[in-house]
């Protein structure tokens, strides 16, 4: 049997497609397994959110039953983006730079694994913490902040900040090949809070000096935001939708494409 | 095609390794991690890769399984380029893996390394082989250094490979978990698979190899059987030519081993002077007489202070 096998030509056998979709949804499955047991990395993407959305959008808030309402209506779009954000970051960048510095992803490239799908992973995962928290803001909102929003709005806020994960999750996965994995959580966090707060997420952008909002228009939290801020009907923005769009394309090409080159860089090195 | 390349012996049959290196140099920064390897791996052979840590082990083993790129030199496995796809489905990998997924429980783990394969073993066979039918609901991080061993040993087995890499398989191990990991090597060799073994611990290749090949800084720098390599590690060559029959020679205390060309001896043997005085005793007209220590002491002064300390068994 061996003698045979010797002699064959290698060729990659051909997967079938149900085999293809098995094998991403299981690649997937024990991705999101994996994360939600550890209770802390739930805890520390889902629970901050929402701690920070109870106390800027209830706790800290005037009586005025109207200000009160509309305030907690627009810290759903920025403290959303916010939370999106560290999933997504948290979830590709540290995972990422863990996994490639401790030798369990180069186990997996020895594999037959597609690489395709280990990404797809991670991004299924980042989108599924990206509704929930999305879904728990928008709970809190309508239980204790009189949030009233009709639910086709709803709807399509959850719907940017799940889709809010390519984004976010294409720059995760460029600083997951920068950082070293002892200091990948102080990098995405070194980032992610100058990011949230210079995107308008902390106070809302038209409070911000004008140099700022002009720094922001760099920014990708910026352009989520502000298509989370139109889903909810609080925007002021200038830009158009697909102005937003744009960029966001935009930024997701320029992360993958510097993710490749680092990707490359890695090859032959001692990371995997 | 088979049946005819399987009745020509190795030595004419380049096609029967399933492995090779050709002047293979890697290095890394100042560090020549490889240079000038040349290897070859044979079918259904268990070879142990024997050397100190930081002897360029586990860099070899990275290259054969494409993972990183040759400076130069040349790597085929199965007769490609390792870097190529296609071999990933032949071959097995346990690899020093500095952390595994915790929270994802051992039938878990080789269920998803199982839906890479196309025909992967079922895995409940998978979970025999290894040892770990009472193990498959626990999280990795829930077991010990040894069983967690055992999960990696199963993650390479799951696509039933015709050729595995376990690199440093039984490190850290107690002397009973590196029976066990022994006995699962060698039901593996028994059914016909082809194995590359690094370790570090001389008794253990002893123990397991077909053949060992000793890297050192980089190079080989011995290959022989287990015997062969055994004795050059413990003991000193005496070369000499005599009218001695072989026989003779053979029977003196602390010969390891004698090959002979002619008149001409190399002897291995423990300790030079005992055999070479009972050798002048019985031939006073002996010539050419020259003792030389194997070579290996740098190499083997790691291999055996481990070989020692881990009770030698």
């Amino acid at each position: 049997m061996a003698a045979t096998a010797i002699t064959t030509q290698l060729a990659a056998p051909q997967r079938s497609l149900r085999n293809r979709v098995e094998l991403f949804a299981k690649e997937a499955k024990y991705e999101v397994l994996k994360n939600i047991r550890i209770p802390i990395y739930a805890a520390s993407t889902i629970v901050f959110p929402l701690m920070f959305y109870v106390l800027f959008g209830i706790v800290l808030r005037p009586n005025n039953p109207v200000n009160r309402s509309e305030d907690a209506t627009y810290l759903l779009a920025t403290m959303g983006t916010f939370g999106v954000m560290g999933a997504s970051l948290f979830g590709f960048a540290v995972s990422l730079a863990m996994e490639r510095g401790q030798g369990w992803l180069q186990l997996k490239r020895a594999s037959p694994m597609p690489l395709a799908a280990y990404f797809t992973a991670k991004l299924v995962s980042a989108m599924l913490l990206s509704g929930a928290i999305a879904l728990a803001l928008l709970a809190i909102g309508y239980t204790f902040a009189h949030v009233r929003l009709a639910p086709a709005r709803a709807a399509e806020l959850v719907g940017i900040l799940v889709m809010a994960a390519i984004p976010f999750g294409a720059m995760g996965l460029a600083l997951g090949y920068i950082a070293k994995p002892n200091s990948a959580p102080a990098v995405v966090n070194l980032i992610y809070l100058p990011l949230s707060f210079c995107s308008g997420l902390w106070i809302p952008i038209f409070l911000l000096p004008k140099f700022l909002r002009e720094v922001a228009r760099a920014l990708p939290p910026f352009h989520i935001s502000q298509l989370a801020l139109r889903a909810v009907g609080m925007s002021r923005d200038a830009y158009s939708v697909s102005t937003h769009m744009e960029a966001l394309a935009g930024f997701t090409l320029l992360f993958l494409g510097l993710a490749v080159v680092l990707y490359r860089r890695d090859e032959g090195q001692l990371y995997g | 095609m088979s049946a005819a390349t399987a009745s020509i012996p190795y030595a004419v049959s380049p096609a029967l390794n399933v492995a090779q290196t050709r002047c293979l140099t890697k290095t890394y920064g100042s560090v020549t991690a490889l240079r000038n390897v040349e290897m070859e791996l044979r079918e259904g052979e268990l070879l142990a890769l024997l050397g100190p840590n930081g002897a360029g082990k586990t860099t070899l083993v990275r290259m054969l399984l494409g993972l990183a790129s040759p400076d130069s030199g040349r790597v085929t496995v199965f007769g490609a380029d390792p870097r190529e796809e296609a071999m990933r489905y032949r071959v097995g990998a346990m690899l020093q893996v500095a952390r595994v997924p915790e929270t994802l429980k051992v039938r878990e783990h080789i269920d998803l390394f199982s839906s890479y394969y196309p025909n992967p073993l079922p895995v409940a066979e998978i979970l025999r082989i290894a040892g770990l039918e009472e193990l498959k609901d626990r999280r990795f991080g829930e077991l010990s250094g040894g069983q967690r061993q055992r999960v990696l040993f199963a993650i390479s087995i799951c696509g039933d490979p015709d050729l595995l890499f376990l690199d440093e398989p039984t490190v850290g191990l107690d002397v009973e978990a590196r029976r066990l990991m022994w006995t699962q090597i060698r039901a593996l060799v028994a059914r016909g698979k082809t194995v590359l073994l690094t370790t570090h611990y001389l008794n253990e290749a002893d123990a397991l190899a077909d053949r060992i090949l000793v890297l050192q800084h980089g190079s080989i720098v011995a290959e022989g059987t287990p015997a062969e390599i055994k004795a050059r590690a413990i003991g000193r060559q005496v070369r000499f030519s005599s009218q001695l029959p072989i026989e003779e020679i053979r029977g003196i205390a602390g010969v390891l081993s004698v090959r002979a060309d002619r008149q001409k001896y190399e002897l291995q043997v423990q300790a030079a002077e005992p055999v070479v005085r009972e050798l002048l005793k019985r031939d006073s007209w002996l010539s050419d007489l020259e003792v030389t220590s194997a070579g290996l002491e740098e190499a083997f002064l790691a291999l055996t202070q481990n070989h020692n300390s881990n009770g030698s068994n």
